[in-house]
């Protein structure tokens, strides 16, 4: 019983680390960019559903719904300000100024609002909780699992059936030979961003109800965490983040059952060093040679 | 040539900044010019544990106001604020600052053990007297058996409280076995849990499971529940608020239902905003003071506070920085002088003054000898239960 408990633990806490890592990916597989300002969306997420729930008083959906939109401008708005200019410049100068972004955006956030946590009120998500065999799934671990998978399964979507989506492959694939054929590579690109960014303003919501604290400096752990589950599933490839997400979550928890819960973090990472020893393509990966 | 010149640049900057530093040096005087007496509070005033900082600022304040309407010896107190964002390392900057640069003539001390036993040393190298109003660690007054002499503080030590915790938790809760959660990350925690597992085996008890988690985690629900598989009939987690309010929160959740009881580190009012009212209920703390306590001396404050500050009711971090700025000005009375060995001569000698948080009097490693309270959350309101003398 308790393994299923500790499996529904995992799975929750996964859910969350998958959101977060399929903009990572997405962002990476069209833009060659480890967005590490990725996670600092997520903690604006978490803040303007707060406010959303706190001021304006609205429930879990609408405030969901708010952040994924405003997470997804100010996603486009930091692609257009800050990433664009650096298009053709080196991989490197793109990367540091992903960090410079996420630095402004974590002590802006404290500049703004100081650095004291908020806790998200109780009773957003008025859900009874549900005893099976024994083990004990609260109605946040099932919102959140079935929201989770709404999204993944509306991003599946997006990705494979509609227009957009297949303009977000041909970039993907060629970016130069997509531009031959017509395809508005900056839109492409923003939308890419817009999708992502929604994904971690979601995560940021979805956190918050679930773990209740928020501070400015909550998506520095969750974000890297995230990065380490894009990878481990294979970074650039969609269904290896979600995968990658949840095995995490369930590695992490069933550390803790072991009695190791202060090796948590420590055992992320060292499943980051053995996956890029051993399977440097991720999960998911196919081993492609790079051509010289 | 070129290479020459700038040396001589570079020169002559640094001639200007010797003459400035003197100027410097030569203006901020002793600390105690012009009729006042400079002292320094190094206070959480943001970051993670950033209530209790604030709580016990608004302590000190509203105690210096009050002091300052009849003064000290025909002077009055200045007080120089620093921040040291929750942070050992910026602790210990904040405390250089106070005692170099401000050049105070004593230091009111961080709220929390760690970041207080960061300006430890920093007080015993410039001799400025350190009071701690709330720092609970045995070892900041006294490491390996010799007494840090500058060091004091107002409140009990860990060994206390967990001793208090201990007692309550069989003699009233009648509890036979228990589980101890602890911040590995914390010396306070690792104090307090020493002394309750001591004391609580002493009482016939027995510890079925001990767990530990770090400062900032969110995710105690894998370790929450190994705890419930291990059956306790009590669980003592003596952490901070921000962690203890998620710990109780998903400890009910997962249907973890038995007492819970931690020290003062759960006293904040985001406590109980984190944890939520109901899921508080069944939880017990050990604590400094309570508003709620009918001696007079507690209710004059409580009044004087109310008045300063809307309504609002003083926790345990507030007396015990009011109580601290008292204490400090009762020695500069006695010292005479804003004299640093004086004062703290005048400090050690403390003896039967009467603070909101209990009469003190300093044992050898000046520590206060002084009662605890335990209080019950009902409803998300601290509820004065018992009150415990040494």
């Amino acid at each position: 019983m308790e393994v299923i408990q500790q499996l529904v633990n995992g799975i929750s806490l996964g859910s969350i680390y998958a959101l977060i890592a399929l903009g990572y990916t997405m962002v990476y597989g069209i833009v060659k960019l480890i967005n590490f300002a990725h996670g600092d969306i997520f903690m604006v997420g978490a803040f303007i559903g707060f406010y959303s729930i706190t001021i304006l008083d609205l429930g879990f959906f609408p405030a969901l719904l708010i952040s994924m939109v405003a997470c997804a401008i100010f996603g486009v708005l930091i692609e257009r300000i800050a990433y664009k200019p650096l298009r053709n410049a080196t991989r490197i100068a793109a990367l540091i100024t992903a960090i410079g972004v996420s630095l402004f955006i974590e002590y802006g956030t404290i500049y703004a609002r100081g650095a004291q946590p908020e806790a998200y009120p109780d009773g957003v998500v008025s859900l009874k909780s549900l005893e099976l065999f024994g083990v004990k799934i609260s109605g946040q671990s099932i919102l959140i699992l079935g929201t989770s998978l709404f999204l993944m399964i509306l991003l599946q979507f997006i990705v494979h059936k509609t227009k957009i989506g297949k303009a977000m492959r041909a970039v993907s694939h060629d970016m130069d030979a997509a531009k031959l054929m017509g395809i508005n590579v900056n839109n492409t690109i923003s939308a890419t961003f817009a999708i992502g960014s929604a994904l971690a303003g979601a995560a940021g919501v979805i956190f918050g109800v679930y773990y209740t604290k928020i501070e400015p400096l909550m998506g520095i752990i969750p974000g890297l965490k995230a990065f380490v589950a894009a990878v481990l599933g294979g970074i650039g490839i969609i269904p290896g983040a979600m995968a990658g997400g949840l095995v995490l979550g369930v590695i992490e928890s069933l550390v803790s059952a072991a009695g190791y819960s202060l090796w948590r973090d420590g055992v992320a990472f060292v499943v980051l060093i053995l996956i890029l020893i051993f399977r440097p393509a991720g999960l998911f990966g196919k081993n492609i040679r790079e051509k010289v | 040539m070129r290479k020459k010149k700038l040396a001589g640049v570079f020169m002559s900057f640094m001639v200007a900044a010797g003459v400035l530093a003197g100027c410097n040096s030569s203006a901020s005087g002793d600390g105690e010019k012009g009729g006042k007496i400079k002292i320094g509070a190094n206070l959480e005033l943001s970051g993670g544990v950033a209530s209790y900082g604030q709580s016990a600022k608004e302590g000190i304040e509203l105690a210096i106001e009050e002091i300052n309407k009849k003064g000290i010896n025909g002077k009055k107190l200045e007080l120089v604020t620093v921040d040291n964002k929750s942070d050992a390392a910026e602790a210990t900057n904040g405390a250089l600052k106070l005692a170099t640069q401000d050049k105070v003539v004593a230091m009111i001390g961080a709220a929390t053990s760690t970041n207080t036993l960061a300006q430890v040393q920093i007080a015993q190298d410039n001799k400025i007297p350190l009071i701690t109003p709330t720092a609970t660690n045995a070892t900041i007054t006294n490491k390996d058996g010799k007494v840090n002499d500058f060091v004091f503080r107002t409140c009990f030590i860990d060994p206390f409280q967990g001793t208090v915790a201990a007692n309550f938790a069989s003699n009233d809760l009648k509890v036979k076995s228990a589980a101890v959660l602890i911040d590995s990350s914390s010396d306070y925690s690792k104090g307090l849990a020493a002394s309750f597992k001591k004391n609580f085996v002493a009482n016939g008890g027995k510890i079925v499971k001990e767990e530990a988690y770090v400062a900032k985690d969110t995710d105690f629900r894998a370790t929450l529940t190994n705890i419930k598989a291990a059956n306790p009939e009590y669980i003592f987690v003596p952490g901070f608020y921000e962690e203890v309010g998620l710990i109780v929160k998903q400890a009910r959740e997962i249907g973890l239902n038995v007492p819970i009881m931690g020290g003062d580190g759960w006293d904040s009012p985001n406590l109980v905003k984190i944890a939520g009212k109901d899921t508080l209920n069944n939880t017990f703390i050990t604590n400094h003071y309570s508003s709620g306590d009918s001696d007079k001396k507690v209710q004059d404050f409580v009044a004087a506070f109310k008045a300063k500050y809307n309504g609002k009711s003083p926790d345990a971090f507030t007396a015990l920085g009011y109580d601290t700025v008292y204490f400090l000005a009762d020695a500069i009375k006695r010292a005479g002088s804003g004299d640093s060995e004086k004062i703290r001569k005048a400090l050690e000698e403390t003896d039967g003054l009467q603070l909101v948080s209990g009469n003190v009097k300093l044992d050898k490693n000046h520590d206060p000898i002084k009662a605890a309270v335990i209080l019950e959350y009902k409803n998300g309101e601290q509820q004065f239960k018992t009150k415990i003398n040494p």
